[in-house]
C-alpha cells in the first residue's frame, strides 16, 4: 500500500464517526434523487414511447355534424403549424346493451376504415380490426369485454366484439366501421366529427394551444364543441406515478442540501481537528495535492458505501409505486432506469467529491510550520463578547459557558443551525403533507357521513331505490340525533367530444356539509345550476359561468356551472330538480354530537321497516396510494432527521476534540459531570431553537409549493382549506422538534465529554 | 493539634503493565506547611498531585484530603470536593481564552454556586491584593506569563480552598516573572495558606516550602 493509502486508511479508522456520517448522508441524498428522479422518469416514458410510436394527436377535436362539413374540416389540415391530420371520423355516444339484457356505460364509438394514418395509430391488443358493419373493436382500457361477446345497439342492430385496442391519445371507447354508422345514429345518441392534428410544437401548453386556435380560426365559429390537448391525456395517464414525483424532488433536495452541508463541515471538521497532523505529514513530506487528495478520498469512501446502499434502498422503495405505472401500460419495464440510479449516485458523489475538495484545500494551503504549531498559541478570539455576557445571565454558569459557546466558532455553528433547521423543514413538511392528504383524501372521498341508508344490498350499489324519498327524507328527520341528511344518485353521464364516462351525481338536500371542497365559485342553488369537477372543466374546455350539455341515459341535460367542485374525476353534481328522474340510491346522515351511529342505524332502520331501507354506520377506507406516500413520507423524515441529529453530533463532537483540554480545565476546577452535560447540551439547544425556529417557515413554504403541485400532477387545483392545516400547537411543537434534535445529537457527545478523565483532558494539546 | 490537612497511607499508582509510578507512598500534611514535592521527570511528582487533587485514584492506599477520603469518590463528588477544598496552579496557567481575567477568576465560585456578591467582592480583593486589578477585563492572552500566573493564583484562592496545589508554578515563567511568583506563594504560605508545589525549581523550594519531599521512581527518596 502506498504511503498515501496508508493516510487514507488511517484516516477513515480513527475518524469513524465521520465516516459513517457521511455515509449515512449520502445513502439518504441518493435515495431521495434515485426516487424522485427514477419516478419522474419511469413515469412518463411508457407513455412517451406509445406516444411516439403510435403518432399520437397533440390535439383531439370534437366538432357538430351541422354547421360544419366534412371538407372544411379536411382544409383545416393545412392551418399554420400543423404537420399531419386524420380525420375527419364520424363520433358517436351510444348506450349498448349485452345479450344478457345488461346495460353498458355509454361508449364514444368513432367510425375508422383502418387502424393506422397519419395521427392515432391504434394499435391492436387482441383479436382484429372490424371487417363488417356489424362488428366493434373496443378500447381496452374502458369496458372488458372478450371477443365474441354480441352487443344490442339502441336501434337493435347486434355488434360482435372482435377485438381490444388501445388509443395512447385516448381517442375513443370502441371503434367501429364509417359503414356502421347507420345502425348506430338515431334518436337519443349524440353525435359529432372527430379530428385529430399533429403540430411542429407542441411541447406545451401554450404552443398546443396556438395550434388550436390556429386551426380553429380555418373552421366556421361555434362549431368546435371540444379540443383536448395530449398533455392533458398524457397527465391523466401519469398521474398516480407522478403525484409522487413532486414530494419525491422537495426530499430529494433536501438531502442534497444536508449532504453538502455536512460533507462539507465534516471535512473540514477533520481538517481544523488535525491541523497539526497534516503539519507533520507536510514535513514528512507529503505534497499540499497530496494532502486535498487524500482527504477527498476519505470522504469518498464513505460517500461510495452510502451511495451503494442509497441506490438499493431507492429502487426497492420505487418498487410498489412502479408497480401501478407498469398496470397501467401493460409494461413489463417499469423499474427505474439505469441510467437515472448510476446518474443519482454518481452525481452525489461527485457533489462529495467537489464540497470535500473545497474543505480540504485548506489543509493543503496550511504552512508547515503553522501546522505544528497548532495548540502552543492563543485561539482565535471570536465570541468573547458574548461569553462576557452569558457571565452576567441569571443562569447557572454551565449553561451561560454553553450558550456562548456557538459564537466561537460561527461556521461550525452556521453548520449545526442549517442541519438542524433542515430537519426541522422536513418534519413541517412531512406532517403538513400528511395532514394535508387527509384532508385531500376527504374531501375526494365527499363522504363525511355518520350514517348511511342504503337498499337492498342484493341489488348491487347505486340502484335507485324504490322507496318514496319523500317519506325517506321525513323518517330521517324524524329521528333522533339526526343532524343533516341528504339523498344522492350517481349515473354515468357522456359529454360530446370527452371519450372518458362523466360520472353525475343528483343531490336531494342539502349536502354542502358532506366534505365538499369548493375550489372556485359557489354551490348549485337554483334547478338548471350545478358544480363540476377539475378534470371535467378542463377537458370540456368549460369555466364557471358556462354551460355544458351532459347526455344522462340518452338525455341531454343542460347545465349551468356555478362552481368547480374538489374533485379528481369527471364529475358534475346538479339538483334532483334539475334531472327529475333520478331518484335516490341512497342517503346520507350527519348526526348530532354524542349520537352514537350505531345504535342510531339500528333504530333507524327499525323506522324505515316497509320502505326497503337498512342503515348502517359509514366505513372509513384508506386509499392505498396515499398508505404509500404517508409511508415513503415517514421514512425519508426520519432518514432526514436521523441525518440532522447526526451532523449535530459530528460536529459537536468535532467541536469537543477542538478543546478537550478546556474541559479538562473546568472539570480540574470543580466542573461536575452533570454540569459538563448542562453546558455541551446548552452549547447547542440556542442553535438548535433558532434552526427549529428557521425551519418551520422553510417547512410550510415547501408544503405551499409541493402539496399543489402533487395535486397538479394528479390534474387538481387545491382549495385554500386543504392547504391551511398547521395550527398553533403543532407548529409550536415542530418549532420545539429544532432544539429536540439538537439535544439528541448532542446526548452523545454530552456524555463522551462528561466521562472524560480531567487527567488525561488536560494533558491533550 | 490540629487535624492534617493531607493524609496518604500506602498509596500505590500504576498504569497498564509498567513500574509503579507511585509506589507505597505515605505523607501527611498539616495546616500552613508549605510542602515542595522535587525530583527527577518520571518520579511520579504529577501523580501525587493529580491524586491530592482527586483528579487520579490510587490502585493501592488511602489518600485523605481535608478530611475526605478520594480514593472513594465518584467524578461529581471529586468535582465537588475540589471545588470545596482544593486550588490548583498549573504550570501553563490554563486560563481558558475566551474569559475575562476577572470570570476566570470567578468561575470556580460560580460551578461552586457560591453567591453572586459575595464573590464578586472576594474575586475584586483578590485581584487587588494581587495587583492585577486593572487587568480585570483584559483577556488572558494579552497578559505576560506572570500576570497570567497571578491570575490562576487568584482563581485558585477564590473559593478559600484549605489546600493549594502547585504544578511547576515557575516552570514557563522568565525569571523576573519567576521571581515575582516565589514572592507571591511565600507571602500565601505566611498567611497560613497550607501548599503542595510540584517543582524542578529548587530555588522556589528553598524560598517558600517548610519541608521539602524528594520523590524517585515513585518512592519517598528524601524527605527535609
Amino acid at each position: 500500500m502506498s504511503g498515501l493509502g496508508r493516510v487514507i486508511r488511517s484516516g477513515v479508522r480513527r475518524r469513524r464517526v465521520q465516516t459513517i456520517v457521511i455515509g449515512l448522508v449520502t445513502a439518504a441524498a441518493v435515495t431521495a434523487t434515485v426516487l424522485g428522479a427514477g419516478l419522474l422518469v419511469a413515469s412518463k416514458a411508457p407513455f412517451d414511447d406509445a406516444f411516439a410510436a403510435q403518432r399520437g394527436a397533440h390535439l383531439t377535436v370534437q366538432t357538430d355534424t351541422d354547421l360544419v362539413t366534412e371538407s372544411q374540416l379536411t382544409a383545416s389540415a393545412s392551418a399554420p403549424g400543423v404537420v399531419a391530420a386524420a380525420g375527419p371520423y364520424r363520433v358517436l355516444v351510444v348506450t349498448f346493451a349485452e345479450r344478457a339484457g345488461m346495460r353498458l356505460p355509454p361508449l364514444t364509438i368513432v367510425a375508422r376504415a383502418d387502424p393506422g394514418g397519419a395521427v392515432d395509430r391504434v394499435e391492436l391488443a387482441s383479436g382484429r380490426w372490424p371487417a363488417r358493419p356489424d362488428e366493434l373493436v373496443l378500447g381496452g382500457g374502458h369496458v372488458r369485454i372478450p371477443p365474441g361477446v354480441r352487443l344490442s345497439a339502441p336501434g337493435g342492430t347486434e355488434f360482435t366484439v372482435v377485438g381490444t385496442a388501445r388509443s395512447v391519445s385516448d381517442t375513443a371507447s370502441a371503434w367501429v366501421l364509417p359503414s356502421a354508422i347507420g345502425a348506430l345514429d338515431g334518436p337519443g345518441t349524440a353525435d359529432g366529427y372527430q379530428m385529430l392534428y399533429r403540430f411542429a410544437d407542441a411541447r406545451t401548453a401554450t404552443e398546443v394551444e396556438s395550434g388550436r386556435d390556429a386551426v380553429v380560426a380555418t373552421l366556421p365559429p361555434g362549431v368546435v364543441t371540444g379540443a383536448r390537448s395530449w398533455l392533458d391525456v398524457r397527465q391523466r395517464a401519469v398521474e398516480d406515478a407522478a403525484v409522487f414525483v413532486p414530494f419525491l424532488v422537495a426530499f430529494a433536495l433536501l438531502g442534497i442540501v444536508m449532504a453538502i452541508l455536512v460533507v462539507g463541515t465534516v471535512v473540514a471538521g477533520s481538517v481544523g481537528a488535525a491541523t497539526r497532523r497534516i503539519g507533520i505529514l507536510k514535513a514528512l513530506g507529503c505534497t499540499p495535492a497530496g494532502i486535498v487528495r487524500a482527504y477527498v478520498a476519505q470522504a469518498l469512501f464513505a460517500a461510495t458505501v452510502g451511495a451503494v446502499a442509497g441506490t438499493v434502498t431507492g429502487n426497492l422503495i420505487a418498487l410498489p409505486v412502479l408497480a401501478e405505472t407498469e398496470q397501467l401500460y401493460g409494461s413489463a419495464n417499469a423499474t427505474i432506469a439505469w441510467w437515472v440510479t448510476l446518474l443519482a449516485a454518481g452525481g452525489m458523489l461527485a457533489v462529495v467529491a467537489v464540497t470535500a475538495w473545497i474543505a480540504a484545500l485548506r489543509a493543503g494551503r496550511l504552512r508547515t510550520v503553522d501546522a505544528i504549531a497548532v495548540g502552543r498559541a492563543s485561539g482565535p478570539a471570536r465570541g468573547r463578547w458574548a461569553s462576557h455576557l452569558a457571565a452576567r445571565l441569571p443562569v447557572a454558569r454551565p449553561v451561560g459557558l454553553g450558550l456562548a459557546r456557538p459564537f466561537a466558532r460561527p461556521v461550525r455553528t452556521i453548520a449545526i443551525l442549517l442541519a438542524v433547521a433542515t430537519g426541522s423543514a422536513a418534519t413541517t413538511f412531512a406532517t403538513g403533507l400528511g395532514a394535508s392528504l387527509l384532508r385531500i383524501e376527504t374531501a375526494l372521498d365527499q363522504n363525511v357521513a355518520d350514517v348511511t341508508v342504503s337498499g337492498d344490498r342484493a341489488a348491487g350499489p347505486g340502484t335507485p331505490l324504490t322507496a318514496d324519498p319523500a317519506k325517506a327524507l321525513a323518517t330521517i328527520d324524524a329521528q333522533q340525533g339526526t343532524q343533516a341528511r341528504y339523498g344522492l344518485a350517481k349515473a354515468p353521464g357522456t359529454v360530446v367530444g370527452i371519450s372518458d364516462r362523466v360520472s353525475v351525481t343528483t343531490i336531494t338536500g342539502n349536502a354542502t356539509w358532506d366534505g365538499f371542497e369548493m375550489v372556485a365559485g359557489r354551490w348549485f342553488m337554483a334547478p338548471g345550476e350545478s358544480v363540476a369537477s377539475g378534470p371535467l372543466m378542463k377537458a370540456a374546455g368549460a369555466r364557471i359561468g358556462d354551460s355544458v350539455t351532459v347526455h344522462v341515459e340518452g338525455t341531454p341535460v343542460r347545465l349551468h356551472i356555478v362552481g368547480e367542485v374538489f374533485e379528481s374525476n369527471m364529475a358534475v353534481f346538479t339538483s334532483t330538480t334539475t334531472i327529475a328522474d333520478q331518484k335516490p340510491a341512497e342517503y346520507r346522515v350527519a348526526l348530532t354530537q354524542g349520537t352514537d351511529a350505531g345504535d342510531y342505524a339500528e333504530t333507524l332502520t327499525g323506522a324505515l321497516a316497509g320502505q326497503a331501507l337498512t342503515a348502517q354506520p359509514t366505513g372509513l377506507e384508506t386509499d392505498p396510494l396515499l398508505v404509500v406516500v404517508e409511508g415513503l413520507t415517514a421514512t425519508l423524515t426520519l432518514l432526514l432527521l436521523a441525518v440532522a441529529g447526526l451532523g449535530v453530533l459530528n460536529m459537536l463532537v468535532l467541536d469537543l476534540r477542538d478543546r478537550v483540554h478546556d474541559l479538562g480545565v473546568h472539570k480540574a476546577l470543580g466542573m461536575t459531570p452533570g454540569q459538563t452535560i448542562a453546558m455541551v447540551i446548552a452549547s447547542v439547544a440556542g442553535v438548535g431553537l433558532v434552526g427549529g425556529l428557521l425551519g418551520v417557515p422553510a417547512g410550510i413554504a415547501m408544503h405551499r409549493l409541493v402539496v399543489p403541485m402533487m395535486a397538479a400532477s394528479g390534474g387538481l387545483h387545491l382549495p385554500a382549506t386543504l392547504l391551511d392545516v398547521y395550527g398553533p400547537v403543532p407548529l409550536a411543537a415542530l418549532a420545539l422538534g429544532g432544539p429536540m434534535t439538537a439535544l439528541l445529537g448532542a446526548l452523545l457527545p454530552a456524555g463522551w465529554a462528561a466521562r472524560t478523565r480531567t487527567a488525561t483532558a488536560l494533558r491533550t494539546e | 493539634m490540629t487535624d492534617p490537612v493531607i493524609e496518604l497511607c500506602g498509596v500505590t499508582r500504576h498504569y497498564d503493565k509498567g513500574p509503579p509510578a507511585l509506589d507505597d507512598v505515605s505523607l501527611t500534611v498539616h495546616p500552613g506547611e508549605c510542602v515542595a514535592v522535587l525530583g527527577p521527570s518520571g518520579s511520579g511528582k504529577s501523580t501525587l498531585l493529580n491524586l491530592l487533587a482527586g483528579l487520579d485514584r490510587p490502585n493501592a492506599g488511602t489518600v485523605v484530603v481535608a478530611g475526605t477520603r478520594l480514593e472513594k469518590l465518584g467524578e461529581a463528588a471529586s468535582a465537588r470536593f475540589r471545588r470545596a477544598h482544593v486550588g490548583l496552579i498549573f504550570q501553563f496557567f490554563n486560563l481558558l481564552d475566551d474569559l475575562t481575567v476577572l470570570d476566570n477568576v470567578l468561575l470556580p465560585a460560580q460551578l461552586a454556586g457560591a453567591p453572586a456578591r459575595g464573590s464578586r467582592e472576594h474575586a475584586a480583593r483578590l485581584l487587588d491584593s494581587l495587583g492585577i486589578t486593572r487587568h480585570a477585563r483584559a483577556y488572558p492572552g494579552r497578559l505576560s506569563g506572570g500576570e497570567r500566573q497571578r491570575v490562576a493564583v487568584a482563581r485558585a484562592l477564590i473559593n478559600r480552598p484549605a489546600l493549594l496545589l502547585a504544578d511547576e508554578p515557575t516552570g514557563a515563567l522568565d525569571t523576573a516573572s519567576g521571581e515575582d511568583v516565589r514572592h507571591l506563594l511565600d507571602d500565601l504560605h505566611h498567611s497560613g495558606q497550607t501548599i503542595v508545589l510540584v517543582t524542578h525549581d529548587l530555588r522556589l523550594a528553598e524560598a517558600c516550602a517548610s519541608r521539602t519531599i524528594h520523590l524517585r521512581d515513585g518512592r519517598v527518596e528524601a524527605e527535609r
